[in-house]
Parts: C-alpha cells; structure tokens; sequence
C-alpha cells in the first residue's frame, strides 16, 4: 500500500482545562495521497479549521494533541522545533482565509515572499528573482515594481494571490489551503481557485482545501470529509457525496445550500454545537430529524457503504428507505 | 411619485479621481425585494450607504416613500425622520452590536430614540420584537459574547425593525453564517416581509441567494448598472455578459473556473478598463 503525504490518524485535541466541555477535535482521521485535493467542510466550530492548522504542529495554547499526525511518514506531534520549522517552510505551507490580516502591513511584498526562502539561506538577490517569478505566475501583472510595493495597494483577491506565491516560495508538496476564497466575491473567487487548480496540475502538490461551501468543494475536491463538531461524520467522492448523501448532517447542509437550480434553500433546526456543550452520543442528534432515542447515547462508529463512510447509527437504514 | 417605497434616479458619488456609483437608478415598490448584485468595486455597498445616509451623494436623487432625501439632513427631527424609514443590517454580526449592551437594551435604544411610549409600553413592544425574530427572555437578558452568529443576526433584526421602516438594506446579512443558519435566516425575512410589508434592498454577490430571495434584481459593474429586471428572467435569460459571467462564476458540479477567469480579463478589456489591481479609493473596493 503506498504511503500517504499526509496521514492523520484518531487524532484528538482537547483545550486546556475549563476552556472547554468537548475536545475541538474528536477522533478525526483522514489521509492526502500525493498529488490529491482534499476537501475538509463543515460549519464554524466543526474543527476544520483547527485540524488543518494541525497538520503545521499549530495548536490553540495549552492544548493537549492525542493520536498521529504524519506528513511523509514524519510524526508532526514529536517533532523537535527546528524540524518542525523545516516543515513549515519547506513541505507543507498555508494560505489563510484573510490575506489582510495574515500579510504584514508594514512590510512590502517582496519581504513577504522571500522571508522563507532568505530563512532557508537563499541569498537576496535569488529570492527576489524568484519572488517576482512567483508574482508573476499567480497572475500579478508588473511583478517587478509590486515586489516594492506594500499590502494596502492590493485589492483582496491580488492580496490573495500574493499569498500564494509566498505559500509556493518553499516548493511544498502539501498545500493547506483554509477559506482561501471565502472573503472574495464570486468572479474574484473563480480566479483564485484556477490559479490554486492549475498549480496543483503544474506540480503535483496536494491540496488540503478547508470550506464551509459543498459546491465549491466539490467542484474542485477528489474526497470530501465533512465534519460535525469536531468529528468526521462522512467521507465521499466529490460526486457521490452530492448524488447519494449518507449522513443526515450532509443531507441538512445540501438542501440548506441556496442554489441556482434547486428549490428554496431549507434550514437545519437548531444551531451548531458550541464548545460548552458536552456530547454524548451523537453529535448531530439534537438537530437529526431522523434521530432516535438511543442516538443521544451510542456515538456513531465510522463504517463503509458502498464508497462512503460514514458515521451515524441508522445510515443503512435510511439509504433503504 | 409616491407608489413607490424607494425612488432612486442618477445617483452618483467618486472618491477622487474614482467614480463609485455612477448614474444608478432603480425603485422598490412596498413590500417588495430588490437585489443590488455585483463584484467588489461595483458600487453596490456604496449605494447602500447612500441611502441610509451615510455617504452623501454627489448627484441624483433619493426618495423613501415619496419624500426627497438627496440633501443633507438639517436638524434632529429630520435625520429621525429619516432613520425611521431606512434601516440597515451590516454583515458581520460580530461588529455591528455594541458588546456592551444588552439584547434587550440594544432593542429599546431605538424605540426610546423614536418614540414616546411609557417603560411599560416599550418592554412590551422590545418582547415582540424579540419573539417576532425567535428570541426569548434568556437571551433578552444576554451580551452579544453569549450569542450565536445567527442569534446576533437576528437581534441585529430586530433592531431594524423596532423603528418599523418601510426599507431595510441587508448588505451581505446572511454572508458571515452558516449554510444551515443562514437558510433559517432567510425564511425569518421572508415571513417578516409577508405579516409587515417592509421592502427589502439586499446587497450580495451571491446569485444562487438572490434567486431566493429578490423580485427584482440589479447588476452593478464598475459603478454603473449593466442589467436589471425580474429576478426570474434576467437569471434565466441574461443579456449582458457581466451578468453571465456572475451566473457563471456560481461554483456547481462541472465548474471551469479557468474559463471564467478567461472570460473576466476579456470583459475587462472589452468594456475598456483593465482589471482591478490596486484601490483607486481606500474603501471602497476592498472588502
């Protein structure tokens, strides 16, 4: 069996002591082969956010991290620190939702690009050469003279893009992509992901693509993992997971989607689990109307259906009915 | 003309050598819903603004049920006045609420602001006003901290409504929730716009809602209107090659984001101005 670029493995984060009355992250395990785009989608507070931060040794302060997190066979959870920077700047690299407020105002672009590779040694005069390479093949026109210029003479989807050409400066072979799109508009948005879709073709680089939106994940993701508080609750094809939804959750989330050829988007009753809630059973059963009593105290094991996995109790059930 | 809630004609504002909104016209007839739709830079927030006064505009006229708003307003009375018939509810429910302020307070500031009613009088109109948007007494006595994003919507809601306007703007309200929330959200406008007969202008980029949740609907592109018409046809049948670029650029199965991106440089430069790299203005292209 080849080895996966990314394998993590029941991994479980908990916040410190009285932060929280559930782990942010439960048991999730999920695996990015070389060259794949993975999608990880679920709402605010179902931990796709901190599991793909994760995958960088990134931790919200004085969490505890249980299980295996391995990018090319190297446990990121023992790492020594020095390794740990290698990894940052070299193999996996991250571009983050809000590229105003991950992007240094007071620094010009060109100190953005470079700080990388100058960390990895590069000499000055290589790393901006390369930068404005990097500039140019994220579609920045003038790369030269933007190389001078600073943060707040961009628009957010350049802003965005020049994110990316420093995610790229490392050469990584797993990018970690979190709402990279969520603070553009559309037209913005479809720019932005054919320049994400095309690297990917260009270099054989891995996706880990983090979204609250199950169209656009499924436009451009192979899997998808869909994640309810801090559990993975069903793992599809990008096609079978819009034809043949096995988890409730999933159902809830494609007839709430607005969409251009559907009917009136249906709301899931209820909110989202918050961290002050503690679970027992599963997760999704306050807001499940196909919930019954026993799924308020048996959790849900993960198991295949045909090509999916899912977690929920009755899902052979219902895909009979 | 006063059939209609909202009048606007050859409305214009630039920011320096940058024009925003230029010649923009349309109306909202009572209870009915208007989409502003379009990219970053197209002008719809600044529109927005306009109306609830919040730019002043550099031409053109506003009307709210017949009575002219295009000039400054003079005095208290008058900027009341005003504030009773438009109100607004911004995107993020994380910064439009004073974190300091109860629910319930939040809710009674505009009713005390605007009318003369007894402490009795308005607890009992703020309970249905609350009740009305799905909130109890807990959360009646609750800090924003304590709420959800769509709870905090839904104050946010409220509040609007406690003056009881004839438009209320909801610039990309449902765009910081959940899918699973922001569905709830939009039946609650719904159900609202049929009991009260407010009319609503919504200001979003995003297509697949406004063929939800709009009559009628308006594409701004840089500034200008390029399309407008019953949200149904346009959707259905659209003309200029903004709109289907918009319609496009919905992502669904199938998906050729490189096309459209292809298809954004040639309208570009087919209508004259490059696309946008650097802000012209400081805020109004950046979102």
């Amino acid at each position: 069996m080849p080895r996966h670029l990314l394998e993590v493995e029941n991994l479980t984060v908990r916040l410190a002591a009285g932060k929280a009355a559930r782990p942010i992250l439960d048991g999730v395990s999920l695996h990015v082969a070389q060259g794949e785009t993975v999608g990880l989608v679920g709402e605010s507070g179902s931990g796709k956010s901190v599991t793909c931060r994760s995958v960088l040794g990134l931790f919200p302060e004085g969490a505890e991290a249980d299980g295996s997190l391995r990018v090319d066979g190297n446990d990121v959870l023992t790492m020594p620190s020095a390794r740990l920077r290698e990894l940052r700047r070299r193999d996996v690299s991250m571009i983050f939702q809000d590229p105003r407020a991950s992007i240094n105002p007071i620094r010009r672009i060109g100190d953005y690009v470079t700080e990388g590779m100058r960390a990895g040694g590069v000499s000055r005069d290589l790393a901006l050469k390369r930068a404005e390479e990097l500039l140019e093949s994220v579609g920045i026109r003038d790369s030269h003279a933007a190389l001078r210029r600073y943060p707040h003479e961009f628009s957010g989807g350049m802003l965005q893009r020049v994110m990316i050409a420093g995610a790229l400066a490392g050469e990584p072979r797993l990018l970690l992509a979190d709402e990279p799109t969520t603070a553009l508009d559309v037209t913005t948005q479809a720019e932005v992901i054919s320049i994400l879709t095309g690297l990917r073709t260009e270099r054989a680089m891995a996706m880990l693509f983090v979204t609250h939106d199950l169209e656009l994940a499924a436009a451009i993701c192979d899997r998808i993992y869909v994640m309810y508080a801090g559990r993975i609750v069903e793992v599809q094809s990008a096609e079978g997971l819009f034809n043949r939804p096995r988890h409730p959750y999933t159902m809830g989330l494609l007839a709430a989607t607005p969409r251009l050829d559907a009917d009136r988007p249906r709301g899931v009753p209820g909110r989202p689990v918050s961290l002050a809630d503690a679970l027992t059973g599963c997760a999704f059963a306050a807001r499940c109307a196909h919930a019954r009593p026993r799924c308020g105290e048996q959790e849900p094991v993960p198991q295949v259906i045909d090509d999916a996995q899912v977690a929920c109790l009755r899902a052979e059930e219902l895909f009979d009915e | 003309m006063s059939e209609h809630a909202l009048e606007v004609e050859g409305l214009r504002k630039s920011f320096g050598a940058h024009v925003a909104v230029d010649d923009v016209s349309f109306s909202l007839p009572p209870g009915g819903s208007l989409s502003i739709v379009g990219e970053s830079g197209s002008g719809k927030t600044t529109t927005a603004r306009m109306l609830v006064g919040l730019e002043r505009p550099d031409a053109g006229r506003i009307r709210v049920g017949g009575r002219d708003r295009s000039d400054a307003a003079r005095g208290k009375a008058t900027r009341l006045a005003r504030a009773r018939e438009i109100q607004m509810v911004f995107q993020d429910p994380y910064l439009s609420l004073d974190p300091r302020v109860t629910v319930a307070a939040c809710v009674e500031e505009p009713l005390r602001l605007h009318f003369a009613l007894t402490t009795q009088e308005r607890r009992a109109r703020r309970d249905e006003l609350l009740a009305r948007v799905g909130l109890g007494e807990r959360e009646a006595d609750a800090l924003p901290r304590r709420l959800s994003g769509g709870q905090r919507q839904r104050v946010a809601i409220a509040r609007a409504l406690a003056t009881e306007p004839k438009v209320l703007i909801l610039d990309e309200a449902t765009a910081a929730l959940d899918v699973s929330i922001q569905a709830q959200i939009l039946d609650l406008l719904a159900e609202i716009r049929r009991d009260t007969g407010v009319g609503y202008l919504f200001v979003t980029h995003n297509l697949a809602l406004v063929r939800h949740i709009a009559d009628d609907i308006l594409v701004l592109y840089q500034g200008r209107v390029v399309e407008s018409g019953p949200t149904r046809e346009v959707l259905a049948a659209p003309e200029h090659p903004y709109t289907r670029l918009l319609l496009h650029s919905v992502p669904r199965p199938g998906w050729d984001p490189a096309r459209i991106a292809a298809d954004r440089r040639a309208l570009a430069a087919a209508l004259g101005q490059p696309p946008l790299q650097h802000d012209p203005a400081t805020r109004s292209v950046t979102k």
